[in-house]
């Protein structure tokens, strides 16, 4: 289960974790474990269920059955125990705008009870690592986006967490942030003996990770290295432009027993060896194509082959419920 | 900025070390820290917002020198001579400090509004704490706005003593404590800032204008005397009067049109039962906000 860290101590370990909202459930049952050290992702689209495992992680939200512990201490029972050794940064910004960074940190040190001569040398720490230190002085409410980011991670960082939770850290945030707070992040963890759990829809972002967990629909459909998953594939992906991509899909069926859906538009299907395949596809298909690309796989494609659809459809499709459900709570069903 | 990728190039740094702290175990300690920086918090915004801080200032100025001198010509056979602004000079110093300490439980909503409830939400702490430090931060706020209140006296006829402004003091503080817990208890359950000013404008204003701040409570319409009596606001009004009554010198006649005191069918409420009838209702609803706080997720 834990691929080859199993000689280290368990960070997080989670066991039949459910989660009921009225009806619905939001979190089916899920099983893992994070070793002392990991970076550990999971991966899905928005409504997968990541941000309420996150929330019961951080004993925010109750469990409605299960059990979990982090740090070594169980979320429901030791809930200060587990709070004294997470770090944790909100996919929201939780920041007081109207205190400098400096203010932010000490309400915090604060909050924690973090010895007195150890919090000015611990807060220039942080402060430097995230690059902020000249700018402890200034209301966050002057800061960028990305400025704050940095200062929450700063702060979740403050106590010397032995967890540290990031719930969508690159959320609303330019590319060039987004890797700025991923050299932050792998420094953390090269410097601070530290257990990461993070969630991300973006897929180029689990790459970074140690080990992934893919969520979909509450439950957890995949979990291995990012490497391992991407080459349990096995398939290169194809995705052609044609002039009626129904045919095409019935002609791919037909002639190379190939299940091709319609994906963003384009007609896309998984085949071992695509660059070799692509001459046979011209010559046997005869449907027009207009285009093609072959592509290594990715972890959109591993999140494809087990829950065969991409991440941002799954998204739209999670928005539709959304806006159904709000409809129907207007429509006079139950709050 | 580009460039910083790669950890590598930030090595040099990695041969400071790493300053370990630890959060020490829950203890009674972590509680009360935790109510002293939500206390402290609530503080260094204030001092920090300066429109507020001006906004705190002049309006009991409006109320007391506009309404007080404005009314005052139609208001002169029915005072017994005393002057207006003297006679709501009291009530006042209630509604100011109860305008301030709304607010600052409205910080509650802003918050949560903006996220950084969460923050504290996720501390090693009990959330009663978090409640605790707020009523204390709202009453501390609300307080410093009725010094300056007390420091107006002389101008509106009211000679300083040491009884009078330690009494102001007291009873002011109480009242702020009580109406912060109650602002709080309402908004714990709000999740927008706009909503919440929705509430406090069907509360507030009928509860300042029913608790006689501005009128004495003798001699009104049924209906009125029974809103009035229902009014918590009441009990602060009236032994914040006598106390400003008895420092000031009035004939005997007009000191009981003036300040005929708070009755239950006939009753006159002694004053340590009205100081008590705030407290209670203070420490009520610091416990519904406690328990509602403690019971949302």
């Amino acid at each position: 289960m834990t691929s080859g860290n199993g000689s280290r101590p368990t960070a997080i370990e989670v066991r039949g974790l459910v989660k009921n909202y009225d009806e619905v459930e939001a979190v089916k049952g899920v099983e893992f474990e994070v070793a002392t050290g990991e970076v550990f992702g999971f991966l899905g689209p928005n409504g997968a269920g990541k941000t309420t495992t996150i929330n019961m992680l951080c004993t925010l939200v109750k469990p409605t059955a299960g059990s979990a512990s982090v740090a070594g201490h169980d979320v429901v029972t030791e809930r200060d125990d587990v709070r004294r050794n997470i770090g944790l940064v909100f996919q929201d910004p939780t920041l007081d705008n109207y205190l400098t960074a400096e203010q932010n940190l000490r309400l915090h040190a604060e909050l924690y009870g973090l010895q007195r001569d150890l919090v000015a040398p611990r807060m220039r720490q942080v402060l430097e690592m995230v690059g902020l230190w000249d700018r402890k002085d200034s209301p966050t409410g002057t800061y960028s986006g990305g400025m704050r980011r940095r200062l929450e991670i700063a702060r979740g960082m403050l106590h010397s967490p032995r967890v540290l939770f990031l719930d969508e850290p690159t959320i609303g945030l330019d590319p060039q942030t987004r890797r700025s707070i991923w050299s932050y992040i792998a420094e953390l963890k090269e410097r601070e003996e530290i257990t990461i759990f993070m969630t991300t829809h973006y897929m180029d972002e689990a790459e970074w990770c140690d080990r992934i967990a893919i969520m979909d629909h509450g439950e957890i459909v995949a979990l291995d290295a990012p490497d391992r998953l991407k080459a349990g594939v096995g398939t290169d992906r194809v995705t052609i432009h044609t002039a009626d991509d129904q045919a095409a899909i019935a002609a791919l069926k037909d002639r190379f027993d190939i299940d091709a859906v319609m994906s963003e538009g384009h007609v896309t299907f998984g085949v071992p060896g695509g660059e070799e395949f692509v001459p046979r596809l011209f010559a046997e298909l005869d449907v027009v194509i207009e285009g093609v690309s072959v592509s290594r796989p990715t972890l959109d494609d591993v999140f494809m082959s087990f829950t065969g659809t991409t991440i941002r459809d799954a998204e739209e499709d999670a928005g539709k419920n959304r806006n159904r459900m709000m409809m129907q709570m207007m429509h006079g069903g139950r709050r | 900025m580009s460039t910083t990728t790669q950890p590598a190039e930030r090595a040099p740094r990695t041969e400071t070390p790493v300053i370990q702290v630890h959060v020490p175990p829950h203890s009674i300690f972590s509680e009360l820290r935790a109510i002293r920086i939500v206390w402290r918090r609530d503080l260094i915004r204030f001092v920090n917002d300066r429109i507020r801080m001006m906004a705190t200032l002049v309006q009991p100025l409006l109320f007391l020198f506009v309404l007080g001198s404005g009314l005052q010509q139609l208001a002169s056979s029915g005072t017994h001579g005393v002057n207006l602004k003297t006679f709501i000079y009291p009530g006042i110093l209630c509604i100011s400090v109860m305008f301030t300490a709304m607010f600052s439980a409205a910080s509650i909503v802003w918050d949560r509004e903006f996220g950084f409830l969460r923050e504290m939400l996720v501390a090693p702490v009990r959330r009663s704490s978090i409640v605790i430090g707020k009523c204390f931060g709202g009453a501390t706020v609300a307080c410093t706005q009725g010094v300056i209140m007390i420091l107006l006296a002389p101008l509106v006829g009211v000679p300083y003593s040491v009884e009078l402004i330690v009494g102001i003091f007291v009873l002011q503080l109480l009242l702020a404590f009580t109406i912060t817990a109650f602002g709080v208890m309402i908004a714990v359950r709000i999740k927008q800032m706009q909503a919440f000013f929705g509430v406090m404008q069907m509360i507030v204003m009928p509860m300042f204008f029913i608790s006689g701040a501005l009128f004495p409570v003798s001699n009104l319409p049924g209906w009125l005397t029974v809103l009035n009596r229902i009014d918590p606001l009441t009990y602060a009004v009236d032994p914040m009067k006598k106390l400003v009554f008895n420092h000031i010198n009035i004939t005997p006649v007009a000191r009981h049109v003036l300040d005929p005191g708070v009755t239950w069918w006939g009753w006159r409420v002694p004053t340590l039962l009205e100081v008590g009838v705030i407290l209670a209702i203070g420490l009520g609803c610091l416990g519904v906000a406690i328990w509602e706080f403690s019971s949302t997720e």
